[in-house]
């Protein structure tokens, strides 16, 4: 991976702007937010997605945010439809899911409240291809037909 | 330019067939749904229904404006997802983004209105010199705007004015209105029309409207002037995140004040956010990078009815303000569901349209000139 986009890894804006982000107090409301939305999932199983770059942030907000949420064990890239990075924040069970385009610019960023985020699943669609793409490659290797269940 | 009749593979099909893995695709409804200002716990229900849409015909009519919001719309964020919404929908004529010219070009926008009957979308920018006016002010292949306009959208599901001076006949009709310019919704009663204003556009707004269009196959909710509520729904005002220093009564009274340093709030600059509604608090530009009012710069109500002729822009609004922030509206679930039934009876009828028409005369601008 270039150097370039190891820099843009990150969830944090903090690379896009230059200085210490200021506080315009519109931060903590969102981890009330989250705290909500956690308990309801600990509860009833409930998952939430919540749309980041859809707060009225102003600058410095977001990155109080995720600084406050901190930075977990689990990291993940999916390639489709340029990148998307998942981090897992220190807080088990709330993710943040970055999906940007080709150019590295960002689509969207979702707070995912859940025990895995729904782009890292398998899509149901494909586990049902995946059965009959597993055989196809175990006929080839082996030319027989294997034993359907 | 594309082919004008609509193919019969749905999104969901078409994408696949482009190579788009699922989990591409539910990277795609993610986004939509960000740039249709709809909640993200929408995304598996825009997955469902993007999986079934199919593309529709799109003409776009340039009248009295300045391209800014084409180029707004095409020097917009995110181009993956910009052309691939755009990819979405036929664009089947657009003088500044199309390859055809003169008579290849008119004959283009004929051949989609006629294969798409009762089914195309129009999209407006510019005002249109009102039927009282001198046609020649403005015209398109010789022939005057308003006969344009009329003509196209006669047999169109729904007419889309993006920008203010299509929305509300913006600068063309800012006093004293020397071409007589008129606002679509001014001249068209008889169709839907959904007004995107601001001067320009966010193009988020632009293309989200669009996909709203795409992936429910109706118009969104609509507030008093006709604009989207999901996008329009809140005052700049209720969503600034220099809210709670107007809160606190922390206003910057010059541009290089302490207070405009500090990030205060523009207010007393003559902000007009308390009286504007737009998307740009929460959407910005370019490329998200930031807004008028993170730049230091007090909001000018771009996206508003005479913001040309509202005054100083210098000069704080003088409504009393409430702090009562409006709710935030789900799109989607309302709006009418347009096209389908009435296609087929309009089919026959758009092919007499442009033998009615008459081009402007010599005369005719002599006469008024
Ligand atoms: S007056 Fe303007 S700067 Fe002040 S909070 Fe309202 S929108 Fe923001
Ligand atoms: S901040 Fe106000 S004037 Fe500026 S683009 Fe947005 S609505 Fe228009």
């Amino acid at each position: 991976m270039p150097e370039s986009d190891r820099a843009k890894e990150q969830p944090s804006a903090a690379q896009d702007c230059q200085g210490a982000p200021r506080s315009f107090g519109n931060a903590f409301p969102v981890l009330n937010e989250i705290r909500h939305a956690l308990q309801r999932f600990v509860q009833t199983g409930e998952e939430t997605r919540i749309d980041l770059s859809a707060m009225p942030f102003g600058p410095g907000d977001l990155d109080r945010l995720t600084d406050w949420l901190g930075t977990g064990e689990v990291q993940a890239r999916v390639d489709a439809l340029g990148p998307t990075r998942v981090q897992e924040t220190a807080i088990a069970g709330v993710w943040l899911v970055d999906y940007r385009n080709a150019e590295q610019q960002r689509l969207t960023l979702h707070l995912e409240v859940a025990s895995v985020p729904e782009i890292l699943r398998p899509q149901p669609q494909d586990l049902a291809d995946a059965l009959t793409q597993l055989d196809a490659r175990l006929e080839q290797a082996t030319g027989t037909t294997p034993l359907s269940s | 330019m594309a082919t004008p009749k609509r193919p019969d593979k749905t999104l969901g099909e078409s994408l696949r067939a482009h190579g788009l893995s699922r989990r591409g695709f539910l990277k795609l409804c993610a986004a939509t749904a960000s740039m249709m200002a709809l909640p993200a716990s929408m995304v598996p229900r825009i997955a469902a229904a993007l999986e079934q849409a199919k593309r529709p015909s799109v003409i776009w009519l340039s009248f009295q404006e300045c391209t800014g919001c084409t180029e707004s719309l095409t020097r917009s964020h995110a181009p993956t997802l910009e052309n691939l919404i755009l990819d979405m929908v036929s664009l089947d004529y657009h003088h500044t983004l199309q390859a055809a010219s003169g008579d290849a070009a008119e004959a283009a926008r004929m051949t989609a209105m006629e294969a798409n009957a009762g089914e195309y979308l129009v999209v407006v920018d510019g005002s249109i010199p009102g039927p009282d006016a001198n046609p020649g002010f403005s015209t398109v292949a010789g022939h005057s705007n308003y006969d344009i306009l009329m003509e196209t959208v006669e047999h169109a599901a729904a007419v889309i004015a993006v920008g203010t001076c299509a929305a509300f006949g913006g600068l063309p009709q800012a006093k004293p209105n020397p071409t007589g310019a008129m606002s679509v919704m001014d001249l068209v009663k008889d169709k839907p029309v959904i007004n995107v204003s601001g001067c320009p556009p966010v193009p988020m707004v632009i293309t989200g409207v669009l996909a709203h269009y795409l992936t429910f196959g109706a118009l969104p909710e609509l507030d008093g002037y006709g604009r989207p509520m999901a996008f329009f729904g809140q005052s700049i005002h209720d969503r600034c995140y220099r809210r709670p220093f107007y809160d606190k009564g922390l206003f910057a009274e010059t541009f290089d004040d302490r207070g405009a340093q500090e990030g205060w709030c523009l207010y007393r600059l003559g902000c007009k956010g308390p009286t504007t509604y737009n998307a740009c608090a929460t959407m910005k530009w370019n490329s998200g990078t930031s807004w008028p009012i993170e730049a230091g710069h007090p909001c000018l109500g771009c996206s508003e009815p005479s913001f040309w002729d509202g005054g100083s822009f210098y000069e704080p609004v003088s409504v009393p303000l409430t702090a009562n922030a409006r709710t935030l509206l789900t799109a989607g679930a309302a709006g009418a569901v347009v096209g389908g039934t009435v296609a087929a009876v309009a089919k026959h009828r758009v092919k007499k349209a442009d033998a009615n028409r008459q081009p402007v005369t010599i005369e005719e601008l002599e006469k008024k000139l």
